[in-house]
């Protein structure tokens, strides 16, 4: 299992760079992981990675955009504005949490 | 015989898994009362919606009524469905009767929702936008196909997960070949628009896919989360901000499971049923089980999978009604010919744990069908299966297909190299 350091901190992360293990993460690294990808993060970015942290927690699967939506109530057009791009792997990444599975 | 108390078992939706359940149950446990409700007594092997469109099935090869295959013995309802109330053990239909029961089948499936989506629904709606996940909607691509000689093909999925993921991706290997056969390919633009990064989900499918779809000239539009569509200016928009135009659009809508599990609080965001993957039993509630599309279990929506399921779910249905714990676990096995024009398909095959691989199947070099290649012989056997599935599969008889899958014939890849400096990933 590869390993990489962020902000000081040794990481478990798959080889496309995404945390695997959601115990080392806290708020002040998702932070830094949003810089890496260079999101700044707000009081409104927070609103869906909180989400997915304690809807993760639940489902033990990162929800995807339409769960954030529904459940969160933020819309997926705010997710793009907040996340552009790539909002659900974004969200996922700053979230520390595996990328949502796209159903096969 | 089974010793066990006779009891009500009750079954919502006679489509692939719910007439399979029912035929399945009450012949190995013949005292039970069992109950079928559906919408209508018509039954359409929906593999063939993909084949209407080119003239490969005739509509009436795929249409049957439902009270023909469901076996005499069970009482078959036709109705309304509106709540389910899980505590008082019964179901409510729209016209005042409601049914009780001691165990409860939900397999009302997942449905194509042009709703969900702004502008698809409108005058074009079966014209210009078109679909082909109904009769209704297969049968209208099929003339304006045969109209088609220029322009821009769009083929295209709002959302995972979908119904028969593969579909599109056939739809669009076929309309290459109905166009090159039609002397008019050259004319003709085919984009593939996905949500996702690639061809597929699977790195290994994906990869094989890819190639295919560039080596028949189709252009891929990743990671497309769609909007809207203007139906006036012929367009496909997106949240970012792109925008595909399009002549003919062959939309793939939001699936979605049935409302009546919305409406009794069953669902999850999608109205699919919460279950356990392995048994396929509420999370919530003991007596309730979803089978088919109509549960959220983490494998393909797909009739191989409705019907490896139920032969497991069958197995652990008499244990559980015999008074002993359930021994069988279904693995997630699906198994998906792909249509890939010039009368040949690749095919599919994978579980939760295992990834679509290459290789022959069902025997290691032999075969005869291959994996992930393509093969006349695989395309054979995606025709031939439709005599099977009215045949052999919905009346219950067994198939000699194993419900879990085997490794055997599959081409394992060597395991990726360990990164030692993960990148960051690009978005």
């Amino acid at each position: 299992m590869p390993t990489t350091t962020i902000a000081g901190r040794t990481l478990d992360v798959n080889e496309e760079g995404f945390m695997t293990n959601p115990e080392q993460w806290d708020e002040a690294l998702g932070a830094e992981l949003a810089k890496l990808i260079g999101v700044d993060m707000t009081e409104a970015h927070w609103a869906p990675i909180r989400f997915l942290r304690s809807d993760f927690a639940v489902q033990h699967e990162t929800p995807t955009l339409r769960r954030v939506s529904t459940q969160a109530g933020i819309p997926v057009k705010d997710l793009f504005a907040l996340f552009p791009g790539k909002p659900a792997k974004k969200m996922a990444y700053v979230a520390g949490l595996p990328k949502p599975k796209g159903c096969v | 015989m089974t010793e066990t108390a006779s009891k009500r078992l009750l079954v919502l939706g006679a489509g692939t898994a719910g007439t399979m359940v029912a035929n399945k149950v009450l012949h190995k446990l013949p005292d039970w009362s069992v109950t079928v409700i559906d919408r209508d007594d018509v039954h359409d092997y929906q593999p063939g919606y993909l084949f209407i469109p080119f003239g490969m099935n005739t509509p009436k090869q795929i249409r049957k009524t439902s009270s023909h295959f469901v076996d005499s013995k069970a009482n078959l309802v036709f109705g309304e469905l509106t709540k389910i109330d899980p505590h008082a053990q019964s179901v409510a239909l729209s016209d005042g009767r409601s049914f009780e029961y001691d165990y409860l089948v939900i397999a009302t499936g997942t449905t194509p929702r042009p709703d969900q989506t702004p502008g698809m629904l409108g005058d074009e709606w079966h014209r210009s936008v078109g679909e082909f996940y109904t009769y209704e909607g297969s049968v209208s691509l099929s003339r304006r196909l045969a109209d088609m000689t220029s322009g821009k093909l769009v083929v295209h999925i709002c959302e995972l997960p979908i119904k028969c993921p593969v579909a599109p991706l056939e739809f669009a290997f076929l309309a290459d070949d109905f166009f090159r056969r039609k002397g008019v390919r050259d004319a003709i633009d085919i984009t593939f628009v996905t949500p996702l990064d690639g061809a597929f989900t699977k790195p290994v499918a994906s990869r094989e896919l890819g190639a295919l779809l560039e080596q028949k000239n189709i252009h891929v539009e990743p990671d497309f989360m769609v909007e809207s569509i203007d139906q006036e200016a012929h367009l496909l928009m997106s949240y970012d901000g792109r925008e595909v135009p399009y002549d003919q659009l062959v939309t793939v809508p939001v699936n979605m499971g049935a409302d009546v599990i919305a409406a009794s609080g069953l669902g999850d965001e999608l109205n699919y049923v919460p279950v356990d993957k392995h048994t396929m039993r509420s999370t919530e509630f003991d007596t309730i089980f979803a089978l088919g599309d109509a549960g959220n279990l983490p494998t393909s929506k797909a009739g191989s999978v409705a019907h490896f399921s139920v032969e497991v779910w069958l197995d652990n249905f008499i244990d559980l009604v015999s008074g002993k714990p359930m021994s069988e676990a279904f693995d997630g096995h699906a198994n998906c010919f792909v249509e890939t024009g010039n009368g040949k398909a690749l095919l599919l095959d994978f579980n939760y744990e295992t990834e679509p691989l290459t290789g022959t199947f069902p025997l290691p070099k032999v075969g005869p069908m291959h994996l992930l290649r393509e093969s006349k012989a695989n395309h054979a056997g995606k025709l031939a299966f439709r005599h099977i599935y009215w045949h052999a599969l919905l009346p219950g008889r067994p198939l000699g297909l194993p419900a879990a899958m085997s490794m055997s014939g599959k081409e394992v890849p060597p395991a990726v190299e360990t990164v030692t400096k993960p990148n960051i990933p690009t978005f």
